[in-house]
Parts: C-alpha cells; sequence; structure tokens
C-alpha cells in the first residue's frame, strides 16, 4: 500500500505485544499491579468478557515440532500461514472485505517468527475484475513473508485467467521446500457452460459466482493438468512429502455448491503410491478436514464470509466450527498456519477472529479420529 | 381463459423438465410482478340502511334491511341471506352445476386430496368421475358445496404455478445485491446458498442481538440494514414478502421449531 496507516488490529496488537512484554519482564507484584489496572480498564470501559483482551491467563502458543530437528529424508519442519477467499471488491465500493484482508494481512505480520512463507489460497477477487485484482495484490504485497499465489474461480471466469497470469504467472506449478514437494494446482476448470449460451464474460463470471447456480458446471483439474501432475510427481521418490494446494476441496463433499472436484477420483489415484500426501484447500469457507487412504486434507477459513455446511455429504472427520454470529463480520472467519512436519505430516491451527484459535494435528486424522480430537462445537449447524 | 392455459403450459413444461426451464421460464419477467397490492374485496353502499353482506366471489351481494352494523341476524336470517346470494350467483353463471358429491366420494378439499393433487398433478374427484370411498361420509356431508370442493386439477396446477412464481421472485432478489437494495455488492446467497442457514423453521425466538423476539422478517430485515448495506424493508413490500416466500420454500419438510436456538 502506498499510504500506510495504522489499521485497528495493528494498532491492537502493538498494545497487546507492549503487555505481553512487560509481563514477560516483570516480578510477580509487578504483574498483579498490571492486571489490576488492566481489569480497571476494563471495567471503566463497560467492556465485559469476552469481548475484552484480559490478564487472565497468558497463553504462548508453541509452535509444534515434529520429532527431532531434522528428518529421515533430510527435512527439516517448517512453517507457513495462508490468507484466503478475500473475494474483494474495490476498496470504493465495499471495506468490508478489504477490513478483512488488511486483518490478515496484520496476523500474518505478527507472527514470530515469521512463517516461511505465506500461501494464498484463491477468490482474491469477487469478480475477477482488474481493479479488484490489483487491489488484493497492493494489500498483500505488505506481507513481510514471500507470497505463493493460488488462484480461485472467482479470479478466473471474467477474462478465463488472463489478468490473474499477467499478474502472477502461470496458475500450476511446483517447488521443494526443505525436503518437501509443494504443488500449487488450477483445480476450478470449468466445461463451456456459456457459449451456448451466449453468455458475456460479465455474465459467466456472475453465474460462477453464485455458489448455488446449478447452470455452471463442476469443478475439475482436467486431463491435461493431471498428466502435468503425474510427470511432476515421477521426478520424486514416493518417499518425499508432497505438499498440494487446490482451490477446490480435491474430493467429493457436496456437489451442488461445487464443494467437490468432478475428478479428483482420478487425481487421488495420481497422488495414491505416495506414503504423505496432504492437501490444503480454499473454497469451502469453513473448518474442514477429511482423510482418504494416505492423504490429509484441510481447508482454509475465509477473510469474507463463512459458509454454512452443506446439508449432506461433511467428512465424518470433520468437527464443526460453531455457528458464526451474523452480528459479528469477523465471525467464523479468520486465517491459519500449518506446521510442516519432519514426517512429511501438517499440525493446522485455524486463527478463528474472536474466538479461541482451533488445532488440528495430524495425528487426529491419520489416527482415523481417534487422537486429538479438536474440540466440539457447542451451536452445529441447523 | 388464454392465461391460464400459459401458466398451466408453463407448469407442465417445469415439471417435465426440472429446475433449468424455471430459471429460463422467469427470465424475462418484472421482479417486481407481485409489487401490485393484494386485492380487496369492495363492498356497494347500503341503500336502504341496512348491512352489505357480500359472497366470497367479491360481486354477489345483497343488503339485509334493519341489520345495524355490530347487529347479530338470527340463524333464519342468516339462512334467508345465503340462500339469496347463492340464488343471484346462479343467475349470473346459469352454465356452472353446484356439483352435490355422492356421500361415498372423499371431502374433495381435504388436506390429502390437496397435496396429492398439487405435488403430482393427478388429483381424484368427483368431477373427474373417480370417486374413491370415503372414510367418513359424515366428513363428505359436511363438506359438500364449500369453495375448496369447487378447485379441480386445473385449479391446483393454477396454484402451483403462481406459488412457484412467487418463490422464484424471492429467488431472484435474494441472489441480487441491485434487486435488495445493496449498495456493497453483497447479496444474501453469498452466506446463504440455497438459502442455507437461514433456519426460518426456528422463528419467532429471542434474539439476543436485537434485544427481543424476532421473526424471520426482522432478520431480513437486518441483514439487509447491515451486511447488505441496504435499506429496510415495509412488513408489505413485495420484496420482502417474495423473499420470505423463497427462503420457507427450501426448507420444505423440516419440522417448525419455534424458539429453537
Amino acid at each position: 500500500m502506498a499510504a500506510r496507516h495504522k489499521s485497528i488490529e495493528t494498532k491492537y496488537y502493538e498494545e497487546r505485544d507492549k503487555v505481553l512484554k512487560a509481563l514477560r519482564n516483570c516480578d510477580r507484584r509487578t504483574f498483579l499491579r498490571l492486571s489490576a489496572a488492566a481489569a480497571g480498564a476494563v471495567l471503566a470501559k463497560g467492556l465485559t468478557p469476552p469481548h475484552s483482551f484480559q490478564l487472565v491467563e497468558v497463553v504462548q502458543a508453541a509452535v509444534e515440532k515434529g520429532g527431532s530437528e531434522t528428518g529421515a529424508g533430510g527435512n527439516r519442519p517448517f512453517r507457513f500461514a495462508y490468507i484466503s477467499d478475500t473475494h474483494l471488491y474495490e476498496r470504493t465500493l465495499n471495506q468490508r472485505f478489504v477490513r478483512a484482508i488488511v486483518k490478515a494481512v496484520d496476523d500474518v505480520n505478527a507472527l514470530d517468527p515469521q512463517p516461511d512463507f505465506v500461501l494464498f489460497g484463491g477468490d482474491l477477487a469477487q469478480l475477477g475484475e482488474p481493479s479488484q485484482l490489483e487491489l488484493g495484490k497492493q494489500i498483500l504485497s505488505g506481507l513481510k513473508a514471500p507470497v505463493k499465489m493460488m488462484v480461485g474461480e472467482h479470479d478466473w471466469f471474467l477474462d478465463l485467467g488472463n489478468k490473474w497470469q499477467e499478474m502472477f504467472g502461470p496458475p500450476t506449478y511446483s517447488f521443494d521446500w526443505k525436503g518437501v514437494h509443494v504443488v500449487v494446482l488450477m483445480s476450478v476448470n470449468e466445461k463451456d457452460f456459456w457459449t451456448a449460451r451466449k453468455m458475456s464474460a460479465e455474465e459467466r463470471m456472475q453465474t460462477v459466482a453464485g455458489l448455488d447456480n446449478p447452470i455452471q458446471s463442476r469443478f475439475e483439474v482436467g486431463e491435461r493438468q493431471r498428466q502435468w501432475l503425474k510427470d511432476d510427481l515421477s521426478k520424486v521418490s514416493l518417499t518425499t512429502p508432497i505438499l498440494i494446494f487446490s482451490h477446490s476441496p480435491l474430493y467429493k463433499y457436496y456437489r451442488p455448491w461445487n464443494f467437490w472436484t468432478e475428478d479428483a477420483d482420478e487425481v487421488q489415484a495420481i497422488l495414491r503410491p505416495y506414503s504423505r500426501v496432504v492437501v490444503i484447500h480454499g473454497h469451502t469457507h469453513q473448518m474442514l478436514f477429511n482423510q482418504i487412504g494416505n492423504i490429509s486434507f484441510y481447508g482454509m477459513l475465509s477473510t469474507a464470509w463463512p459458509w454454512p455446511y452443506a446439508p449432506e455429504g461433511l467428512p465424518a472427520l470433520t468437527v464443526q466450527m460453531n455457528r458464526a454470529d451474523p452480528f459479528d463480520q469477523f465471525d467464523g472467519c479468520g486465517d491459519g498456519q500449518a506446521t510442516v512436519r519432519t514426517d512429511g505430516l501438517v499440525d493446522t491451527i485455524y486463527n478463528l477472529w474472536d474466538r479461541n484459535p482451533v488445532t488440528v494435528k495430524a495425528d487426529y486424522l491419520v489416527s482415523g479420529g481417534k487422537r486429538d480430537k479438536p474440540p466440539a462445537p457447542q451451536f452445529a449447524s441447523y | 381463459m388464454e392465461s391460464g392455459k400459459k401458466i398451466i403450459a408453463a407448469a407442465l413444461i417445469g415439471a417435465v423438465a426440472g429446475a433449468t426451464v424455471v430459471y429460463l421460464k422467469f427470465a424475462g419477467q418484472s421482479p417486481l410482478a407481485y409489487a401490485t397490492p393484494l386485492l380487496k374485496h369492495r363492498l356497494p353502499p347500503a341503500r336502504n340502511g341496512g348491512t352489505v353482506i357480500q359472497l366470497c366471489d367479491g360481486a354477489t351481494s345483497t343488503e339485509v334491511r334493519g341489520l345495524k352494523p355490530g347487529q347479530r341476524m338470527s340463524r333464519e336470517q342468516a339462512l334467508e341471506v345465503s340462500r339469496e346470494l347463492m340464488a343471484q350467483w346462479q343467475r349470473k353463471h346459469p352454465d356452472q352445476h353446484w356439483i352435490m358429491a355422492d356421500s361415498r366420494s372423499p371431502a374433495i378439499g381435504t388436506q390429502t386430496q390437496a397435496d396429492s393433487a398439487a405435488g403430482s398433478a393427478t388429483p381424484s374427484n368427483a368431477v373427474d368421475g373417480e370417486p374413491t370411498a370415503s372414510p367418513s361420509t359424515a366428513a363428505a356431508q359436511s363438506q359438500q358445496g364449500d369453495t375448496y370442493a369447487s378447485f379441480h386439477k386445473r385449479d391446483f396446477m393454477i396454484f402451483q404455478a403462481e406459488t412457484e412464481n412467487f418463490v422464484e421472485q424471492g429467488r431472484r432478489i435474494f441472489h441480487s445485491a441491485k434487486l435488495l437494495g445493496g449498495t456493497i455488492g453483497v447479496s444474501c446467497d453469498m452466506c446463504h446458498p440455497d438459502a442455507a442457514n437461514t433456519h426460518p423453521e426456528t422463528y419467532p425466538k429471542y434474539q439476543e442481538q436485537l434485544q427481543r423476539v424476532a421473526l424471520l422478517r426482522d432478520m431480513i430485515n437486518w441483514c439487509i440494514e447491515n451486511p447488505v448495506k441496504g435499506k429496510t424493508l415495509d412488513a408489505n413490500d413485495p420484496r420482502l414478502r417474495a423473499l420470505e416466500a423463497y427462503i420457507l420454500a427450501q426448507r420444505k419438510g423440516v419440522p417448525l421449531a419455534y424458539g429453537k436456538h
């Protein structure tokens, strides 16, 4: 951003950091004085928990480490953060979604130590407009850590990816990171539903943007990209941990909303020979996880809005997040981080705004839900 | 009636070809086709200082002499009034016959009949010559000649098409920031695909954030005012009515559970 100003979130974090730093260096007497002062401030503002930050308990989230410092294959654990599904309109039209992505950028910048990289999970724009994509790029440029971009259907279907690729490069690529093979897919291809209907580019985009619009086609990775994936993976050994980023879930959850990839079975078949595969996906805007054979799946949170759980098809291992409070813009939204262990498994933290973060450990998924079950929601979906 | 035929044809096509056809069918219609106010019966003025009583057709009426507002008629007087109204109606419709149902046939307008006619478009009733044995002869007799008994297969198809049309208007508004009067590009479906998580069956219920018992329409208006950033709609606004229709239609079969959190 050209004119950097401190957002509310930045100021909040700075204040919190200041207090935490003071706490770390204080003796018991000073601690009590600080607590009393904080409690007094809370009372004076007429706030009651849980709406305020209180010095009742200080939790230091420790970075989980998977076993030894260096894994068998010479790989080291690493951590990445994600921001996903920001659905930006132009700043002049809609401030709500801008506030949310800025809050996520602030969150990630406040991580100490910084993650190795930040994955952007797709749907940067709401309707694929160049102005929307550019606004997103500008805000993401405020991140301290390097950013890996992934495309979503909201970025793609206005001009079939022209602007996005001009700005961010090819949507399908892979790289190696600390012993892990990382693949980014373009998994939101749709069959041509627009030509026969003589739709304009805007109508095509609007149709895809409607989650429940039945006219559009189902998402797919597509034959060409599946072949690319096969070729790409043939260069790594079967024991190399594989980390896949995909906007659509890469399994079949709920077809009417495209919580779904039509050729998911074929893609999973390509991944099956590898001993450790983790898929991180966007699009579903909710706490969502699944295990199919050797593949662990984690859905990312959106910054813009949460989506309700679909009426059927929810993976049995998913522990629902509590219903979102519509009166709180940020509730049910957020960002997250993941620790890739030396064995290639991934522990994720769902950083739900205005709530306690939820950690979902790899062991929960690979044990079939027997170990490390995340806390159950108080209010599940209707 | 030409328009009646059109509606029936549309309903048939819709039933056969499914949702896609419904989308196309309504594509050209004004989103505010339901903007006209509800019909009201207009009574003619009393000419002889009595009280005017009207038939449910909204057109046939008679004046009861000497009956002041608030006064009750005797049973004999009431029967005389209804006979007079029916006689007038029959004079106006010489070709219409008031069917006296066979006492063995079911009451035509019972819940089951209405459901099967509306749902499968294959009603069986006395008019169609398909009488079936009634479990309750008394019930059948007591309902002879009432309003519901005069509905035929065609009527139910029209009712269904009209209802679907109303729901469809709601669907379009639900999916359009513009029609909702939103100012920031946000529409209902962005958080509620297929109206999911709107749970209309749980109202009325106490809404802590509003500090009152809320109805579905209160929450619709809250959403229009806040995330959608539009102006709240009047309770009789056709857009609000259509939105309610669409939302309720998505929860067909879900048990009512007012007050549920």
